[in-house]
């Protein structure tokens, strides 16, 4: 690995967080990767290589390059809302709010966008206005409750989850397709309400559901980034977050930013619903009775991006890309979950990022503290002698 | 043989590093049988490291540990124990629903067939507390008794052990002045059964008072030790700070202006019990004077701040500052017109401790144009400007300046960030609670200094405290607090701590007018 050639040279470059953050995320996406190889052996040691080759390949399975290039496509489509719903946990987390809602607020998102373009025929923009208001109600509730009575918001957010989805399951009924439990296709219905691909899905072999959410998913993380970072909104959101008492103190209006964050959280989550049904990609269906993993995905998304959005842009492609690999897989042999589980473990891990940076830092301080003793040491010893 | 040796530990150059800095730098110190001995030290010189290394919690990189003469290797809290060392810890490490007895035995239970044998225990416990002094309920619960009680269970949890050494880390920072007067008595009585005591402290009174000899640190250094008999005050506090300190501060006359705050009638509820813990208190503060609330904590005090500052709302009352009614103002408002607020617990209110140093100095400010533009976005060059200016101003040291995270930086320098940005405000009123509260005299002397400093610059301050020597050398005027009501006013030239203390302590009270 010449990775660790270059850390030997540079301790500085060792040093810097973000780069530390990098190297945590792919140590444990090895690990993950390798405890994923060890589930595998012990279902079928036969196939157990050749099936994880297929998860990491993914779309490469296939031979010829514009095939490819369509399935990357594919997993593109499903990673933007995959980001969408890790940055609207990751903007609550960052006001100390965690938003196992995201999963609720998706579904929210999900059932207006797909009402407003199946039922009220309307077109995209008001759509996805539609899908990122009705997220951030939901988002809403939970900051009220949260921040007036004190109702822990993972609370009140799993049971949002629920009266979402059946809320959102009897809101389309009207609009399903008569022989099964799907709503209807919306290029069948309304193509207005299809999101533009401005061209885009010619790089992609004519993938039509390539569309401008995926370059939009990407655009609202930097922002995301930079209001976090650089503005007076992030500086309160963050103190209020960090030290709730303290933001009181200073005259931070924390009832306020507590509703605000989880509004924005929640807008995100919705619009990232958008970003998938409004491709077409996916048709909801009214008789599912599990909340759409989404928003509970976006918690790994988060966790392996190490907090940051840039970070989340690449975590989301990963676990979509795992993801979509597991889909390749011998059906036969294998569960396609073995992907979930890889995620899972991953996940799990993050939790030992910590340990990681931790141990690193007082590696490499202790190493530090060495070669300066080192060269002041000759200096010393008379010194010491004297005394 | 071993018992030949007149020193019951000896920590000789101990050298103990920390990512960054050297915590202890070839420290030695030597405990005799049966004395005494203090170790004293600024925060952050590492007195607590050096501790931490003799009960094993560190092990140190360089230096010898010799017990009775003869070298030991001191590897966890168990090893200690076994050498009989034992210490109270500054925060205490007691189960709060267990009784005073059950924490006691916790650990070295006797058994028979598996069942608590508590009779013998009990037996021993109610001896050594007769033996000592040390008066304890054995079968009160640690959450319903004193904080006195609580540490005279931590001392009792030493001796049960049969512990010959007896590290005492900063025992009176919790303590009345009565429970600290007893916990002397109980200190010389326990040397005088020939227990050698570690007493760690930066209050030179109490040092002065009751121990035999004083080791000192500096920044990690040993910088000496001397016998009590043979030193005082002033050269303690030279060996601790490196210079000289005035103890007691000075000021010169002046004859207060206007008045800036007026309050009338404020009553404040309480949060923690269910009753007013302000009660129809009326006062004023003048430009150019230091009013000063003394009373022994839990009177109130904290409330009469909540409702000033706005973090808790008066129920009824009246205050006013500089002339505007901000009674229902928002804590926003109420800085904004001109109140600073130093607040008792600087880490929960004072700063957000995880934030660099840079955005703490702005925390009252950062709104301001001179620090975000319209669009919304902090101006960040400015902030770091302004952070590098203030730092620099009122000496903040910290490891790397204002990207500094603030929960890295001692004690001291956090009180001084928090100083610095809420003087640095220009305040009428400055509202300063307890803001010396476990300093050592240096960051003391300077805060002082700091805030008469304000008063002379002709603007109001209102000191809380419940050090009455602060009381008595700063203050101009003196209100005392007890039981929510103001009992009260006094000139610190016409009266004395005695006639004080009485009022505090709600034995006398007199009509003041506002």
């Amino acid at each position: 690995m010449t990775g660790q050639e270059k850390n030997k040279k540079s301790g500085g470059l060792l040093s810097n967080p973000a780069v530390q953050s990098i190297l945590a995320a792919l140590l444990c996406i090895v690990i993950g990767l390798l405890v994923g190889y060890i589930a595998l052996l012990i279902i079928n040691p036969g196939g157990a290589t050749n099936a994880i080759i297929t998860i990491l390949k993914n779309y490469f399975t296939y031979p010829s390059k514009q095939a490819a290039m369509k399935y990357l496509g594919n997993t593109l489509v499903k990673a933007a809302p995959l980001l969408m719903c890790a940055l609207s946990i990751q903007f609550c987390y960052q006001a100390g709010l965690f938003n196992i809602g995201a999963a609720g607020q998706y579904v929210a998102g999900a059932g207006a966008a797909l009402f407003c373009a199946l039922q009220l025929k309307l077109a995209w923009p008001v759509c996805l206005l539609a899908a990122l208001i009705a997220g951030g109600v939901f988002g809403i509730i939970v900051g009220i409750l949260k921040s007036y009575l004190n109702v822990n918001e993972v609370i009140s957010g799993i049971m949002l989850n629920w009266i979402g989805l059946y809320t959102v399951n009897m809101l389309l009924s009207g609009v399903k397709e008569t022989a099964s439990p799907y709503t209807v296709q919306i290029a069948s219905v309304n193509k207005s309400a299809l999101l533009p691909s401005l061209g885009m899905e010619k790089l992609f072999t004519n993938n039509k559901y390539v569309t401008i959410a995926i370059p939009l998913a990407v655009i609202i993380a930097i922002v995301l980034k930079i209001v976090l970072s650089m503005t007076v909104f992030g500086y309160e959101i963050k103190a209020t977050g960090i030290a709730k008492d303290a933001a009181k103190y200073s005259g931070m209006k924390e009832k306020k930013n507590i509703i605000l964050t989880l509004f924005i959280g929640g807008a995100l989550a919705g619009l990232g619903a958008a970003f998938l049904f409004l491709t077409g990609y996916e048709q909801w269906s009214v008789t599912q009775s599990s909340v759409p993993g989404m928003g509970f995905n976006g918690i790994a998304a988060t966790f392996l991006g190490g907090l940051d959005p840039i970070g989340t842009i690449f975590a989301s492609y990963f676990i979509q890309h795992i993801t979509s690999g597991g889909s390749y897989l011998d059906k036969n042999i294998y569960p396609s979950q073995i992907s979930d589980f890889i995620s899972a473990i991953i996940i799990y891990l993050c939790g030992f990022v910590l340990f990681f940076k931790l141990y690193l830092n007082s590696y490499l301080s202790r190493r530090q503290e060495r070669d300066k003793n080192k060269t002041v040491a000759s200096t010393n010893k008379e010194e010491g002698g004297n005394k | 043989m071993a018992d030949n040796s007149t020193y019951a530990i000896e920590m000789l150059n101990i050298t103990k590093r920390f990512p960054g800095i050297i915590a202890n730098d070839n420290v030695t110190i030597q405990l005799k049988k049966g004395e005494i001995h203090a170790l004293l030290g600024e925060n952050g010189a590492g007195k607590s490291t050096l501790m931490s290394v003799l009960f094993g919690l560190y092990q140190a990189e360089e230096g010898v540990i010799k017990k009775d003469g003869r070298e030991v290797k001191i590897n966890n809290p168990n090893d200690a124990n076994d050498l009989g060392i034992g210490m109270v810890h500054q925060h205490f490490k007691l189960v709060q629903c267990f009784t005073v007895l059950d924490n006691i035995i916790l650990g070295v239970e006797t058994t028979k067939y598996g069942l608590l044998q508590k009779e013998e225990a009990r037996k021993k416990v109610l001896e050594l507390s007769d033996k000592y002094g040390l008066k304890v309920d054995p079968d009160a619960k640690i959450e319903d008794i004193t904080v006195g009680m609580q540490q005279r269970t931590e001392i009792l949890k030493m001796l049960y052990r049969d512990n010959e050494i007896l590290i005492f880390d900063e025992p009176t920072a919790v303590l009345t002045p009565s429970e600290i007067d007893e916990l002397m008595d109980i200190m010389r009585n326990l040397a005088k059964e020939g227990k050698s005591i570690l007493f760690i402290s930066h209050k030179l009174a109490e040092i002065m008072a009751v121990a035999d000899r004083c080791s000192v640190l500096r920044r990690g250094k040993y910088i000496g030790t001397v016998n009590i008999a043979d030193t005082n005050q002033d050269e303690l506090s030279r060996m601790m700070v490196g210079r000289d300190v005035q103890l007691v501060a000075t000021k010169e006359d002046k004859v207060p202006g206007d008045v800036i705050l007026h309050v009338e009638n404020m009553t404040v509820p309480s949060k923690l019990h269910h009753n007013n813990a302000v009660k129809n208190v009326s006062f004023d503060v003048r430009s150019g004077e230091i009013v000063c609330i003394a009373g022994i904590d839990g009177n109130g005090q904290t409330e009469l701040v909540y409702g000033l500052s706005g973090l808790e709302n008066c129920t009824t009352g009246k205050i006013t500052l500089s002339g505007k009614d901000i009674t229902h103002a928002s804590i926003r408002e109420r800085s904004t017109s001109g109140m600073s607020h130093i607040p008792e617990d600087r880490h929960k209110h004072g700063l957000v401790m995880d934030y660099s140093l840079a955005y703490n100095l702005v925390l009252q400010r950062y709104f301001e144009p001179e620090f975000s533009n319209k669009a919304g976005f902090l101006k960040k060059s400015e902030i770091n400007k302004y952070a590098d200016k203030l730092i620099k101003q009122y000496d903040i040291r910290s490891g790397q300046g204002a990207p500094t995270i603030a929960r890295s930086m001692s004690g001291g320098n956090q009180q001084k960030a928090i100083i610095a940005r809420e003087i640095d405000k220009n305040p009428d009123l400055l509202i300063a609670v307890q803001p010396t509260r476990g300093l050592d005299v240096g960051a003391i002397e300077y805060i002082h200094k700091q805030l008469i400093a304000q008063r002379d610059a002709g603007h109001a301050v209102l000191l809380v405290s419940l050090e009455l020597e602060e009381v008595m050398s700063i203050s101009d005027r003196i209100l005392v607090m007890y039981e929510g009501e103001l009992v009260g006013e006094f000139d610190p030239k016409k009266t004395t701590p005695e006639e004080l203390g009485l009022y505090m302590a709600g034995a006398k009270r007199k009509e003041i007018g506002a």
